[in-house]
C-alpha cells in the first residue's frame, strides 16, 4: 500500500498572529521519501511550521509546495498529506474502525474498498480485536496506534507528526520511535516528525532542522547538526548533557582569553564563546597525566589562582610540566555503567562536564587535569554564529 | 444536622405550591372557601374527568406537545448551527454579531410580544400552528449554551477532521454535533418544558378551541367557568405531570443548563 513519498519546499514562508512573529520567513526543502525532524524548545514554532504544511494555518508569507504542486489555497484534506497529533485527537464518539476509516469515508471511497484498508491497517497495527472499542477504551500505546492507524490507511505522500510520543511513557517512547523508523523505511514515505527532545530528533530524524523564537537554526543531518553547529543556539540546545562553554573576551596580547584558556583569535570580535562537548573532554588523574602526583598537586594551585586571575592571564603560561589544557577540582561522579559524567567546578565560573570511560577513577574532591580536543571544540561569535578556523590554543596560550 | 433541617426547610416552601394545588384538586367546589383544613375531607377524584372534559383537554394536549416538540427541534438546529458558527467558524464582525445577540437577552420578552403578535397578523397566521411555533424557534440562551459548549471540543478534533478531508459542514455534523449531544439533550429539554408552560404567546395568538394549548385551556376555568379551582387545579396536576416525569428521567441534563445558565 505504500507509494513515494512527495517533497515538500516552503519558500519564504512566515507566520505572524497579529502582531506576534510566530515564523520569520523561512525557506526548507524535505526531499521525497525523507524523514526531516523539526525540533525546538516549546514556542520555537515548529508546530506552527507543521500546520501551516498541512494548511491548518495560512501562511502570512510565502509558498508551500507539495509534490511539485503549490498548495498554498488548498484545504488541508486536498494536500496528500496526514497529521498524527500530539493528543492523538481520535473521535470520542467512534469506534475505532469508524476512527479509523473517517477519511476515506469523507472522500466517499467506495465501502469495500473501505472496510479492506481498515482491516489492512488494523492487521498491520496489531489493532484487529479493538475496531468495536471507542478511544475511551483504549490505553495510551493503543490509542497512539489508532492514530497512526488514521493516518497510514490514507496511504498519504506526505506524513505529519505533531509530538506523537510526548504523551507516553519512557518505555512506550521508545518502542514507538523505533516503530515509526521502521515504519518510515517501509513505506518510505515523507514524513516530518515535530519534537521538543533533541534525542529523539537525532535517533530518528534523517535530516534535522534545529528551530529557535521562530527561525530555522541549522539544517543538516543529526551529525552535522551536533558535530558543526551553526550557532551557539544549536550548539546548546543538541547534546546531552550539554556543551560545555565559557566566555572569552580579547586581552592585550590580541589573544581571545578567559578561565584558562587563551586562543590566537582572528581578527574581528572582541568577544567570543568557546564550547566544548562533554565526550571531548580528556579527563586524567595528575598521577596519571604527569606520572608524579606530588608535583602535579603543587601545580595545582597555580592553575586555580591564575584561574581566579580572570581572562586576561593566559593561564598556563608558567610552562607546568603536565599534559593538560587546565586543572579542576571534581564536584561529582555520575556513574552511568556505560560511561561517566565527571562534574567539575570550572574552568571559569560555571561548572563543566566531562563524558569519561568507566575505567576511569575519580571522586569527588579529586584535583584533576583536563584535556580539550581542540579539533572539535566550537567558537562562537558575540552574534552566537560559528567562527572557523579558530578553535586552537594560541601557542602561548597552552604550554606544553 | 442542621444544613439537613433548613434543606428539608426549603424543600418543604417549594414544594407546598404543588402540595396545595394537589389537594385543592381533590376538594369540592365550596371545600375550597370554607377556610377549614388545607386537606380535603373526602377526596373528590371525579374532579379529574370532569376537569378533563369540561374543555376538550385532549386537543390542548395535542396542541402543547406539538407547540413544545416543534419549538425544542427548532432551537436545537439554530441553536447548534448558530452556536458552532459563533464557536469556530471565522467571519468578519463575529464578536460584534454575538454581542448583539446576546443583548437581546436583555430585552423583556413582553416588550417584543405586541411587535411579534403584529408579523404574525400581516402574515395571516393567528390561530395557526404556524403562528404558535414560528417566532418561538430561535432561542438566544441557546445560541449562547450552544456556543460555549462547541467551544470545550478540542481543537485538535476538528484539526484531524480537516486534514481527514472533512469540511465545515461536515466537521458540524459528524464531530462536533454528536460531541455536543449533552448540549443538545439540555436545551432540548428546556425549550420543550418553557414552550409547555408557555401561556402569554399561545393565549394571544389563538383563538379556536382547536388551537388552544393546555396552559390556555387551564387558564380558562377563570372565565368560562367563574372561578373553579378544584377543576383548575385539577388540569393543573394533570400538566405538570409529564413535565414532572420527564424531569425524573433527564434530572442530570437539568442541572446541567442551570450550572451552564449560571454563567450567563
Amino acid at each position: 500500500m505504500s507509494r513515494a513519498g512527495q517533497g515538500v519546499v516552503l519558500r519564504g514562508v512566515g507566520k505572524r498572529f497579529g502582531d506576534v512573529v510566530a515564523l520569520e520567513p523561512m525557506d526548507l526543502e524535505v526531499r521525497p521519501g525523507e524523514l526531516m525532524v523539526l525540533v525546538g524548545p516549546s514556542g520555537c514554532g515548529k508546530s506552527t511550521l507543521l500546520r501551516l504544511i498541512a494548511g491548518l494555518e495560512a501562511p502570512t508569507s510565502g509558498e508551500v509546495w507539495i509534490g511539485g504542486r503549490r498548495v498554498d489555497d488548498v484545504e488541508p484534506g486536498a494536500r496528500d498529506v496526514a497529521m498524527v497529533f500530539q493528543s492523538y485527537a481520535l473521535y470520542p464518539h467512534m469506534t475505532v474502525a469508524r476512527n479509523l476509516g473517517f477519511g476515506l469515508r469523507v472522500r466517499g471511497t467506495p465501502h469495500p474498498e473501505l472496510e479492506r484498508r481498515v482491516a489492512e491497517t488494523a492487521g498491520a497495527l496489531g489493532l484487529g480485536d479493538l475496531l468495536e472499542r471507542k478511544p475511551g477504551q483504549l490505553s495510551g500505546g493503543q490509542r497512539q496506534r489508532v492514530a497512526l492507524g488514521r493516518a497510514m490507511v490514507r496511504d498519504p505522500g506526505v506524513f505529519l507528526f505533531d509530538e506523537p510520543l510526548s504523551n507516553l511513557d519512557a518505555e512506550l517512547r521508545l518502542r514507538t520511535r523505533d516503530e515509526i523508523a521502521a515504519l518510515h523505511r517501509r513505506l518510505g514515505t515523507t514524513m516530518i516528525f515535530v519534537t521538543h527532545d533533541q534525542v529523539e530528533a537525532l535517533s530518528l530524524g534523517e535530516r534535522v532542522a534545529v528551530m529557535d523564537r521562530g527561525r530555522l537554526q541549522q539544517v543538516g543531518t543529526p551529525d552535522e547538526v551536533y558535530r558543526r553547529p551553526h550557532n551557539l543556539f544549536v550548539a546548546g540546545f543538541v547534546g546531552s548533557p550539554p556543551i560545555n562553554r565559557i566566555p572569552l573576551s580579547r586581552d592585550d596580547g590580541g589573544r581571545l582569553a578567559g578561565g584558562p584558556f587563551a586562543l590566537a583569535g582572528p581578527a574581528g570580535p572582541d568577544r567570543a564563546t568557546l564550547a566544548v562537548r562533554p565526550e571531548d573532554l580528556a579527563v586524567a588523574t595528575p598521577g596519571e597525566a604527569d606520572g608524579d602526583a606530588s608535583g602535579g598537586e603543587a601545580d595545582s594551585s597555580t592553575v586555580s589562582g591564575s584561574r581566579d586571575a580572570g581572562g586576561s592571564t593566559p593561564t598556563q603560561a608558567s610552562g607546568s610540566a603536565y599534559s593538560g589544557d587546565f586543572r579542576a577540582t571534581v564536584l561529582r561522579v555520575e556513574a552511568l555503567g556505560s560511561e561517566q559524567r565527571v562534574h567539575l567546578d570550572g574552568p571559569g565560573d560555571a561548572a563543566w562536564v566531562a563524558r569519561a570511560s568507566p575505567a576511569l577513577r575519580v571522586a569527588s574532591g579529586d584535583r584533576v587535569s583536563v584535556s580539550v580536543d581542540w579539533e572539535r571544540s566550537h567558537l562562537f561569535g558575540p552574534d552566537g554564529r560559528r567562527q572557523e578556523g579558530v578553535s586552537r590554543p594560541a601557542e602561548q596560550g597552552v604550554s606544553r | 444536622m442542621a444544613r439537613g433541617l433548613l434543606l428539608a426547610g426549603a424543600c418543604l416552601v417549594m414544594a407546598s405550591p404543588f402540595l396545595w394545588m394537589g389537594l385543592t384538586s381533590l376538594m369540592g367546589q365550596l371545600e375550597v372557601f370554607s377556610g377549614g383544613s388545607i386537606l380535603p375531607q373526602a377526596p373528590r377524584w371525579s374532579n379529574y374527568p370532569e376537569a378533563l372534559t369540561a374543555q376538550p383537554f385532549g386537543r390542548y394536549f395535542l396542541n402543547s406537545l406539538v407547540f413544545a416538540t416543534a419549538v425544542a427541534a427548532g432551537q436545537v438546529a439554530t441553536s447548534a448551527g448558530a452556536g458552532y458558527a459563533f464557536a469556530r467558524l471565522d467571519f468578519p464582525g463575529r464578536e460584534g454579531l454575538f454581542m448583539l445577540f446576546l443583548s437581546t437577552m436583555m430585552v423583556p420578552a413582553v416588550v417584543v410580544l405586541i411587535p411579534r403578535f403584529l408579523v404574525i397578523d400581516a402574515l395571516n397566521w393567528i390561530d395557526t400552528y404556524q403562528g404558535l411555533i414560528s417566532t418561538e424557534l430561535v432561542s438566544v440562551w441557546g445560541i449562547f449554551l450552544m456556543r460555549q459548549y462547541f467551544r470545550t471540543v478540542p481543537r485538535e478534533l476538528e484539526d484531524a477532521a480537516r486534514v481527514d478531508g472533512a469540511g465545515h459542514l461536515r466537521i458540524f455534523w459528524s464531530v462536533a454535533l454528536p460531541l455536543a449531544k449533552p448540549a443538545v439533550a439540555t436545551l432540548a429539554l428546556f425549550a420543550f418544558v418553557d414552550a409547555w408552560k408557555n401561556l402569554l404567546w399561545p393565549l394571544l395568538v389563538t383563538r379556536s378551541m382547536e388551537m388552544r394549548v393546555v396552559e390556555v385551556g387551564i387558564a380558562a376555568f377563570h372565565s368560562t367557568y367563574e372561578i373553579t379551582w378544584p377543576y383548575q387545579m385539577a388540569a393543573g396536576v394533570t400538566a405538570v405531570l409529564p413535565i414532572a416525569l420527564l424531569f425524573l428521567f433527564t434530572q442530570r441534563y437539568f442541572v446541567r443548563g442551570i450550572q451552564l445558565e449560571g454563567i450567563r
